[in-house]
């Protein structure tokens, strides 16, 4: 019996998270009678795809792909500095005891009070509206997070266990490789999905440093909004197109994200 | 030829000075122990040797080079961490097989040394699991067996057996000391524990705030201390310590104790004690120099009458502590020997093993 209620419960929780998502996916699968109508049509009588078809005929859905090249583009570069910077500080004390704080206290600097001194940079450099721009500011943005937290998955990992693979014939780069990058994997995969959803999440900076070339699709969405009518079927289908790669990710990768978050990532 | 060769070695952690001035010289094959209280400089000592640490001053050559500058990768040495150091994602043969691969080992060549590595330690059938199955003593064979399978010029221990069970322990004293008797190999083993030192070396190196207090052969350094914390380190249960003076009774010298006991010193043993009469002295008495006098007295024997304060029974022995001029002593006596607190006691106190200790300097006069 007390199973059974709780059993309820955890359907009922459920269900009040996924019914956005639900909605979501129906409007964008609606006709636009359907849309407005009322009551509402809680399931279209036939499923039609009419709204995408639209984004990728208008060529829309070319922002999804910018999204999708600046946020892995800048998560693989921010992993790959951030990982040695953490190691280099969780072992050497690189830059004294004090350095991790103030590193991750850049990261908590609100993004628009910085949007624009970045922007009059970014016209001087001719970066604004070009993939590079998006991919240095979202890679710097993220790397105090990502050094943060692979610093304290790389202070977890045993001393020995490097110290070992250095006596047995490994050089530091070796060790890295060999050692470092196998035993915090968990943390790396975490740490990875998190500075790639900030990256794809992200609509202060794309607003103001995008044109037209490399709109991301959190921007275009907003297109969609007029001062007359709200185009709800286009709205929809970008935001769909938009979660479905999160999705995909973080399906694939669960596992880790479990067990990254769980690994005591976050040591003083 | 010395393996290893350090000159004038030192190490600072901060301000914190470890090692002083360390001078060691260590002959191809020998197994030699460095022993000591923690914080000695044991294994600071063992992981510069390793280039773990770099030497702050002094030199280190391994087989007449000199190492200092070298990565450890390039010092053809192999090493056994306390922790066992095996990596949690990789099976047994692979982490056995680590060495070998990261110093490009042909893959020909590897099979048959894991193997051959793995037959000499017994963990053939361990080879196809991961580290979390296995026990503690397997875990630390397959570390051994990692470090074997390298076939280095050094080999370096790092308390290896500290976190295995007593039982175990004694097991795996064994099998390191037959291994270095199989491979003949220079190796050098740090450890807390007297015993292990006792038992393993062909030489204790026996450290002291970061100075070699005293090194040489295990029976060399029991019987012939240098100063009275050699003396007091090795041995279990350890050396009673009495205050004394020598002192001239008729025509030989003897021992004289705080209640005003006598112990005359033998003949052999008195050969340049006169300069140090009447000064401040502690007479050293290892447990088992001490017996319950029955019938004659061996030569070179003194006695006292006392009273047991305390028995202890291992079985084979009995520990019994008694108070000897004026001070708390522990005799390792026949296990019948004694038997109950109260019981008065003749005691032989075998003065031709005992030691005598310089308070003022802590060095042995006479051993």
């Amino acid at each position: 019996m007390k199973l059974a209620l709780r059993l309820a419960a955890a359907v009922l929780v459920t269900l009040f998270f996924l019914f956005p998502i639900y909605w979501l996916f129906m409007i964008s699968l609606k006709t636009a009678d359907e849309i407005y109508s009322y009551p509402p049509v809680w399931w279209p009588e036939t499923f039609q795809f009419g709204n995408y078809v639209v984004l990728f005929k208008d060529g829309d859905a070319k922002t999804v792909w910018n999204s999708l090249v600046v946020a892995s583009a800048s998560t693989v570069l921010a992993m790959f500095l951030g990982t040695i910077c953490a190691y280099s500080i969780a072992r050497f004390r690189t830059g004294g005891e004090h350095l991790a704080n103030w590193i991750i206290s850049q990261r908590m600097v609100p993004p628009i009070t910085v949007v624009f001194p970045i922007f009059l940079l970014y016209v001087f450099f001719g970066l604004v509206d070009t993939y590079i721009g998006l991919i240095l500011l979202y890679t710097a943005f993220n790397l105090p997070y990502v050094i943060w937290m692979m610093r304290g998955y790389i202070l977890d990992i045993p001393i020995a266990l490097e110290e070992s693979a250095l006596v047995d014939g490994c050089s530091r780069w070796q060790v890295l490789w060999k050692v470092v990058f196998p035993m915090c994997r968990a943390g790396l995969f975490a740490t990875a999905i998190f500075t790639f959803v900030f990256a794809w999440n992200d609509f202060i900076f794309a607003l103001v440093l995008t044109r037209t070339e490399v709109t991301t699709y959190t921007v275009q969405v907003t297109h969609y909004f007029g001062s007359q009518s709200n185009f709800w079927a286009k709205i929809s289908a970008m935001s769909v197109l938009g979660t479905l790669p999160v999705f995909i990710v973080v399906g694939f990768m669960q596992r880790y994200l479990v067990r990254g978050i769980s690994m005591g990532a976050v040591k003083g | 030829m010395a393996d290893l060769k350090i000159g004038g070695l030192h190490k600072y952690y901060g301000s914190l000075h470890v090692v002083k001035g360390i001078d060691l010289e260590i002959p191809e094959g020998e197994f030699t122990v460095l022993v000591g209280q923690s914080g000695c400089g044991k294994s600071t000592l063992l992981r510069t040797i390793a280039g773990l640490e770099t030497a702050d001053k002094g030199s280190i050559e391994i087989g007449g080079q000199r190492v200092n500058d070298l990565p450890p990768k390039d010092r053809d040495i192999a090493m056994v961490f306390q922790n066992y150091a095996l990596y949690p994602y990789m099976r047994i043969y692979d982490n056995i097989a680590f060495g070998l691969r990261a110093r490009k080992t042909p893959a020909s060549e590897i099979d048959g040394k894991v193997k051959a590595a793995a037959k000499m330690l017994a963990i053939e059938h361990l080879l196809d699991r991961y580290p979390r199955q296995l026990s503690g003593g397997q875990l630390q064979r397959v570390a051994i067996g990692r470090a074997v399978v390298r076939n280095a010029r050094l080999y370096l221990f790092d308390e290896p057996l500290s976190n295995l069970d007593a039982q175990l322990r004694e097991e795996m004293r064994g099998e390191i000391k037959r291994l270095h008797q199989e491979l003949g190999k220079t190796m050098i083993y740090v450890t807390h524990d007297q015993i292990e030192a006792m038992t393993m070396a062909d030489r204790i190196v026996l450290l002291r705030e970061g100075v070699i207090e005293q090194q040489g052969a295990p029976l060399d350094l029991y019987e012939r201390p240098a100063t009275r914390y050699v003396a007091g380190f090795l041995g279990s249960p350890t050396m009673n310590f009495i205050p004394a003076v020598i002192i001239l009774n008729g025509m030989k010298l003897s021992v004289r104790l705080g209640d005003g006991t006598a112990l005359e010193i033998p003949s052999s043993r008195s050969g340049g004690l006169g300069p140090w009469q009447g000064k401040p002295l502690l007479l050293g008495v290892r447990p088992e120099h001490l017996s319950r006098a029955t019938g004659e007295l061996r030569p070179g024997a003194a006695t006292c009458d006392t009273k047991v304060d305390l028995v202890q029974p291992t079985g084979s022995r009995t520990y019994a502590t008694l108070n000897v001029g004026g001070t708390q002593v522990v005799a390792e006596m026949q296990a019948h020997d004694v038997s109950a607190p109260g019981e008065r006691v003749t005691l032989a106190i075998d003065m031709n093993r005992m030691i005598l200790v310089d308070t003022a300097t802590d060095k042995v006069i006479s051993s």
